[in-house]
């Protein structure tokens, strides 16, 4: 047998079991978190579960644990149908695979030990940063290794965006995380203070634009035309989007910052930007919306479609959310309080963590050579996790608004109305639906796991899946 | 322009660097001329560098992860110039490295918290919070009443920083050992919040 003209998905089938495990690892964490708002008993006098300290373990590992494998993984499965090519070195491939999983072990394990950069969604320390850096690069080589050797002309547009996390992710990664070692775990910023907080909101609303933005655009660029049977509705529309998205996203990072010490036009930049930010973001969403007409009627029957399909609206709602957010009379009562938080979930659980599971149950069976264990108990997890979501954004809404009004409001003498604490425990009765709403979702992820295991044991006992490489259509060889 | 595209689709090379250079431009525009803008870099008046328990202070609020629940930032909103002081200006930052502006206050913000309570309100607080505001949420600390700070890397930590460009005396970094021995890291967190906000 002639490996080569086989595809090869093992590495992404380890990076999706993978992904599942960080998965619960990191929402568990969330949940916990969660808890700890309502029950601060909870943090128990525990150094290592202190809020403080799990709080970044918990966004390190859903983002770069169980986003980041799924990314890998997916990127791995569609890079090759969409260039009629084996994957570029399969060796280099599993070695990202693995090291992707310990560099995440090694880096969270140390954010719980207390070694922390500080800087939101680039805590690792040095080494780690290293570490994912020389990662990030292999994953790169076998990527656009993948697409060199292609045997048809065309790029198709799920790769344009793999492409653009992985170019735009390294810049960020290595630009933000510079810094002058004084110990082998611990380091000093090569920023300052203000041109420190600049940077890293410009990777850091850029991790969100790239890492969890486009990267699963590419996903769902993949996914949805072949869950739906139908090609892109309009290929050009999906052209102008990505280039505008791209451009227009790394300006936006200063409206993290609205009202601080940083110069006033980088604020005013980002906020426009941000504004114009709606445009390509709702451009992809009408253009899914519009490839799904004439296969409405499969959202029936493919319990993965509902996910995906679902996490687009909810794409809709924080790319809307996001601008308004960046308005800056708007972000004077959003700022610092939980509404950034719940929009944050609603982009990270209904648009990310949907398309995910959707991409999942749609490239189980197809992996494993066996059809779903249970398309009902898919259905059931859509619908726990959809009223979790809903749950969670809802509440952080309410708690959001309310602190944010009170810290602000003056008496009819010009005084201080509210007390910091009587703001605060406003928020309690918002954090208990909360953690109603995260505990739902992550139960809906167990029954998923339970669900795919089922499928992958039943997918053992048949023949191993190998998919052949089929020929080019005529006209578009390269 | 479709056409262009068509070129662009099909060369993996050229739509590498078209994504490296469209996606440049904003960050060019946007930090290049802050990390050359001396006016960012100028420090407030009578502000100094951190002394080595501040600094360990510092160091250890950053480990804990305050950072998460505390900003120290005060905008310049009639609200919150009242609940927390004047609003905060680049100029105070110039010795923090990395800023710990954060995103979020499920407590109250600290950029001007020294000198508001006494260091013996932030041990009580500290070791048990709800000790001294009964209805804070706020995990307890205890562990760092009884944790001698870990000195060795001090001298390595101002010598980086006097590098940096922070007025570090030798004298200081020679020093810098010595006055922290016998302390614990409640009394270097203690250290470091009593002179937040306070030049």
């Amino acid at each position: 047998m002639d490996k080569k003209l086989y595809y090869t998905d093992s590495a992404t089938v380890f990076l999706l079991i993978c992904s599942m495990i960080w998965a619960i690892i990191g929402m568990f964490a969330g949940v916990y978190l969660a808890a700890e708002l309502v029950m601060p008993w909870l943090n128990f006098d525990i150094a290592e579960i202190t809020f403080g300290r799990l709080r970044p373990f918990h966004t390190n590992a859903v983002i770069f644990g169980f986003g980041g494998s799924a990314l890998i993984a997916t990127a791995y499965y569609s890079v090759q149908r969409t260039c009629h090519a084996r994957l570029f070195s399969p060796n280099l491939a599993w070695f990202v695979a693995v090291a992707w999983q310990i560099s995440m072990a090694v880096g969270l394990a140390s954010l719980l030990l207390g070694y922390t950069s500080s800087k939101e969604y680039a805590e690792f320390e040095w080494p780690v940063d290293i570490a994912v850096a020389l990662v990030w690069v292999s994953f790169g080589i076998v990527f656009f290794g993948t697409l060199a050797t292609r045997k048809i002309r065309p790029i198709y547009v799920s790769n344009w965006f793999y492409g653009a996390l992985i170019i735009v992710v390294a810049m960020l990664h290595i630009v933000n995380n510079l810094a002058l070692p004084y110990s082998w775990m611990q380091s000093y910023s090569v920023y300052e203070g203000t041109q420190d907080a600049i940077v890293q909101w410009w990777y850091g609303h850029n991790a969100v634009g790239f890492f969890l933005t486009a990267g699963f655009l590419g996903m769902f660029y993949y996914t949805l035309p072949k869950q739906a049977g139908r090609p892109i509705w309009s290929y050009r529309l999906s052209v102008v989007a990505f280039w505008a998205f791209v451009y227009t996203y790394i300006w936006v990072g200063p409206h993290h910052l609205h009202y601080t010490a940083i110069p006033d036009w980088l604020m005013t930049t980002a906020m426009v930007m941000s504004l114009i930010l709606l445009a390509p973001s709702w451009a992809t969403m009408v253009n899914a919306v519009m490839t799904m007409s004439g296969a409405w009627g499969k959202l029936r029957s493919d319990p993965g479609m509902k996910f995906v399909i679902v996490s687009m609206v909810f794409y809709a709602l924080s790319t809307f959310e996001g601008p308004m957010l960046a308005i800056k009379s708007v972000n004077v009562i959003s700022h610092f309080t939980d509404w950034t938080v719940g929009h944050v979930h609603s982009g990270a659980l209904g648009w990310n963590a949907f398309v995910t599971f959707g991409t999942i149950y749609f490239l189980t069976p197809k992996l494993t050579g066996v059809e779903l264990f249970s398309k009902r108990l898919a259905n059931i997890h859509f619908w726990i996790a959809l009223i979790g979501v809903l749950l969670y954004i809802i509440a952080l809404w309410g708690a959001g608004i309310s602190q944010g009004l009170m810290w602000l409001s003056l008496d009819d003498f010009g005084q201080l109305k509210y007390s910091f604490i009587d703001a605060m425990l406003v928020t309690i009765p918002y954090h208990w639906i909360r953690l109603l709403g995260g505990l739902l979702f992550l139960f809906g992820t167990l029954l998923m796991i339970y669900n795919l295991f089922k499928t992958f044991m039943a997918g053992r006992l048949t023949k191993p899946v190998l998919v052949k490489i089929p020929p080019v259509h005529k006209g578009y060889e390269i | 322009m479709l056409k262009l595209h068509k070129t662009i689709e099909s060369n993996s090379a050229l739509l590498i660097f078209g994504i490296l250079i469209v996606a440049s431009i904003g960050g060019f525009v946007q930090i290049l001329p802050n990390l050359f803008d001396e006016s960012l870099r100028k420090g407030v008046e009578n502000l100094k560098p951190y002394t080595a328990l501040e600094l360990t202070g510092r160091d250890i609020y950053i480990r804990e992860g305050c950072v998460g629940c505390h900003s120290q930032q005060i905008r310049p909103l009639v609200a919150e110039v009242m609940r927390y002081g004047k609003k905060s200006v680049s100029g105070e930052f110039i010795y923090d490295r990395p800023f710990l502006w954060g995103s979020k206050r499920t407590g109250p913000d600290l950029a001007r918290i020294g000198g508001k309570y006494s260091d013996k309100w932030h041990k009580l607080h500290l070791i048990k919070p709800q000790s001294v505001v009964p209805e804070s949420i706020m995990p307890a600390y205890p562990w760092l009443a009884k944790t001698q700070i870990n000195a060795n890397s001090i001298q390595a930590k101002l010598q980086l920083l006097q590098k940096m460009g922070h007025p570090y005396s030798d004298l200081q970094i020679q020093n810098a050992k010595q006055n922290l021995t016998s302390k614990t890291e409640m009394q270097a967190i203690i250290a470091y919040l009593q002179v937040l906000g306070t030049y």
